[in-house]
């Protein structure tokens, strides 16, 4: 191996501007307004006049180098060597020429990515490692994601909404990704108690800290064995114990599956941000498409696209007609597992005389 | 090199009209670039296994990472190495991202070189936290990678029981809603924590997220212990030569603007916006809507909001507010001051694998206002106790 440079510890990572577009530090502060142009472009004006326009382009999150290397070149060619990502994984290409605009949307449309994300749309969908890379996953992430915007793609290129839809996908209840603030959203759920691997126990845990690290109280030592028991009837299958203690693996294949949950949101606008809320309990994990899981995404959406008012929120829509207007609206069914019986069940109970028939 | 596994499962997901990531990791495992194809490869094959047996092949971590850290690097091993030695050590590279992540294709080039040469020339841009996730490479290669980044200007980001890597929204950089610099205390935030995002340190871990305005695009209410959220103080600014405009377009101002005003505080005749701005609580939904007539008060800064995070283990949490209003102009001080109070108390009081919030929720917010020295203020709740079991402290009874 060649000799390698002289590594340097604790330098942070390199400062913003380094890599800021002219026209956004001459600009930087100083921006008065923005228009959304098409589902996929927008511009901001500044106080001086000054203009950038934004390209968004979808990307799958989990990109080689070479695809890294080709929007390189891409902004090379129009945005002077600059680019940027979104917080939801987009890519952008920022261009101050307007005469370029129009030429980088051809050749983007030429090169097959998928132009959009902005407005009252779905943007892309922020997800977690799932089979890819994660030891706790209980279905893959970047497999349903895709399959999901497959069908919903449409959305992201041009339909409007009533307004910007969130869709999130986490692998495990970990919830690596925003899913408990989302409007739509995916979980990888275990149904079964971990199984406990007594040998292993001893060698690979510390047994107060898997004792303490379950949040109903299900684990308790067993001395005799050296290791540690689970009151099953008490376990809700969270794979919190498995963190801690390794030898309680928690994978399931025949009954891990897919929950959605719905009606979160992160802004303040209008409404109060809201975590979202169990509308399916369990999918089956179907892979490589999840058939089920797609499906009832989109019973979902097409009943908030049929009911909400302009800018009304999943959640915010939900709300207006009430949850037992929802379970009605969209035909899911309602079981024992919507009911809250968690840390915060009592305020999710109905303490009043209303509601609709 | 040709693809050493069928995967009959996986090449379904190269169908289909959204970008697909089994296309990227074939082009990992084909690239000429990328100097060991068999990362990819044998990812293609545990990948396709996973499909077929609906369960993960990844061992339960392990602790690798680079000299003088205890973060930044997520150790990841196959269960199955024999069948997939290009994957018997996969192992995860955090890497700090630059504010708003604004790159230069220089940069980007200079990481993608890097990676090639010593990992499986897979990435995430980005991981859910902000980091440029290096997804792949063997324990041998991390001491090369991190000698090759740093020499170049580029650190680790945080992982486990640390300071993860602080992340923002685009700020001022390419918005007109930023009411401060996302990016400047991103930052500052990064580099003067840089030994407790490198050195876990803490009961568990903690993120900040710094969003310019209560849009909230970076998640910070729902995703970050401290939530610095931009706000202002003053009247909205308001340009009734364009909100005649917008009305002209076709926008119904009163069934969009005024009647979806959560306060009640606005009212339109059809020819002038009237703001009551007392009543005004600042969510932003008038002003989002109508970006060239209303504009945001002219005294500007932030709201810090403390504790949210995922659900794991006792509930998900939202951040709460616990400064109703700081101004945030280098060099800080005033934040990185209340910062450290709030770590003295949770390392005073928390437990192993106790996030902020839940301490605050076990021992009473109360008391964490005490410890930390913040004065109540009626801005941190919706409404007062409903109980009548509150504590008073020595000084406040005749003895």
């Amino acid at each position: 191996m060649s000799e390698l440079p002289q590594r340097q510890t604790d330098i942070g990572p390199p400062h913003y501007s380094k890599f800021l577009p002219p026209v956004i530090k001459e600009n930087y502060g100083k921006w008065r307004y923005h228009e959304i142009l098409s589902a996929g472009v927008m511009v901001h004006v500044a106080e001086s006049g000054a203009k950038v326009w934004t390209v968004r382009v979808a990307s799958p999150r989990l990109v080689s180098t070479d695809f890294i290397r080709d929007i390189c070149e891409i902004a090379d060619k129009y945005c002077d060597g600059h680019l940027r990502f979104t917080t939801r994984h987009n890519v952008e290409f920022l261009v101050s020429d307007e005469s370029k605009v129009d030429p980088l949307v051809n050749e983007l449309k030429e090169k097959g990515y998928m132009i959009g994300g902005i407005g009252d749309r779905i943007s892309n969908v922020v997800h977690t490692q799932g089979w890819v890379h994660c030891h706790s996953a209980a279905t893959d992430a970047s497999g349903l994601v895709k399959v999901m915007m497959d069908e919903l793609h449409e959305y992201f290129t041009e339909k409007e909404l009533p307004a910007k839809v969130r869709l999130a996908v986490a692998c495990c209840v970990n919830m690596c990704g925003a899913v408990h603030c989302s409007d739509i959203a995916l979980v990888g759920v275990h149904k079964t108690p971990p199984r406990i691997e007594h040998d292993k126990v001893k060698n690979l845990c510390e047994i107060p800290s898997t004792v303490a690290s379950c949040p109903t109280s299900a684990i308790s030592p067993d001395p005799a064995k050296k290791s540690v028991k689970i009151k099953i009837e008490k376990c809700m299958y969270c794979g919190n114990c498995y963190s801690v203690c390794p030898a309680m693996p928690i994978s399931d294949p025949k009954n891990d599956g897919v929950a959605i949950v719905v009606g979160g949101k992160v802004s303040n606008l209008r409404s109060n941000p809201k975590f979202s809320k169990l509308a399916v309990p369990w999918l089956p994990n179907n892979p490589p498409r999840w058939p089920e899981v797609v499906e009832n995404v989109k019973k979902i959406l097409n009943a908030y696209i049929e009911g909400a008012k302009k800018h009304e929120r999943l959640g915010e829509w939900v709300e207006r007609i009430g949850w037992e207007k929802f379970f009605k609206v969209t035909g899911l069914p309602f079981q024992l597992q919507h009911i809250d019986d968690f840390t915060f069940a009592r305020e999710t109970w109905r303490m009043a005389a209303t509601f609709k028939w | 090199m040709p693809q050493k596994h069928p995967t009959p499962l996986i090449d379904e997901l190269e169908k289909g009209a959204f970008p697909s990531f089994v296309k990227e990791i074939k082009r990992a495992a084909e690239s000429s670039n990328v100097q060991d194809n068999n990362y990819a490869q044998d990812l293609l094959g545990q990948l396709e296994l996973s499909y077929k047996e609906k369960k993960t092949h990844w061992k339960h971590g392990g602790i690798v990472g680079v000299r003088g850290y205890g973060s930044g690097v997520i150790g990841r091993y196959s269960d199955i190495p024999d069948q997939f030695p290009g994957v018997a050590h996969f192992h995860t590279i955090r890497v700090n991202q630059p504010g708003g992540f604004f790159y230069t294709t220089e940069a980007l080039r200079e990481i993608c070189d890097i990676w090639d040469k010593y990992g499986s020339g897979l990435t995430n841009m980005h991981g859910s936290t902000g980091d440029i996730i290096l997804l792949g490479t063997k324990t041998d290669n991390l001491e090369p990678v991190f000698a090759e980044l740093s020499s170049r200007g580029w650190d680790l980001g945080g992982s486990g029981s640390a300071v993860r890597t602080p992340s923002c929204c685009v700020g001022p950089a390419r918005c007109e809603w930023a009411c401060y610099d996302t990016l400047e205390l991103t930052y500052q935030i990064t580099q003067r924590f840089q030994d407790e995002l490198h050195r876990p340190m803490f009961p568990y871990k903690f993120k900040f997220k710094m969003a310019g305005c209560a849009v909230d695009c970076i998640a910070s209410i729902a995703r970050a212990d401290m939530s610095i959220i931009g706000t202002w103080k003053g009247n909205i600014q308001i340009d009734q030569d364009e909100v005649r405009n917008y009305a002209k377009n076709g926008m119904d101002i009163q069934a969009e603007i005024v009647d979806m005003c959560p306060t009640g505080c606005m009212s339109w005749d059809g020819n002038e916006l009237k703001i009551n701005d007392e009543d005004c609580n600042r969510c932003m939904h008038c002003i989002a809507k109508m970006t060239k007539a209303l504009r945001q008060g002219e005294e500007k800064g932030a709201t810090i909001l403390l504790g949210s995070k995922a659900p794991i283990v006792t509930g998900a949490l939202m951040s709460w507010v616990i400064v109703p209003f700081i101004k945030l102009e280098p060099p800080y001080e005033e934040l990185f001051d209340l910062v450290e109070r709030i770590w003295e108390f949770w390392d005073e009081h928390g437990k192993n694998r106790e996030r902020v919030g839940e301490l605050i929720e076990r021992m009473g917010f109360p008391v964490f206002l005490k410890e930390t020295g913040i004065e109540p203020h009626p801005a941190m709740v919706k409404e007062p106790r409903r109980d009548p079991f509150f504590f008073w402290s020595e000084e406040d009874v005749e003895k």
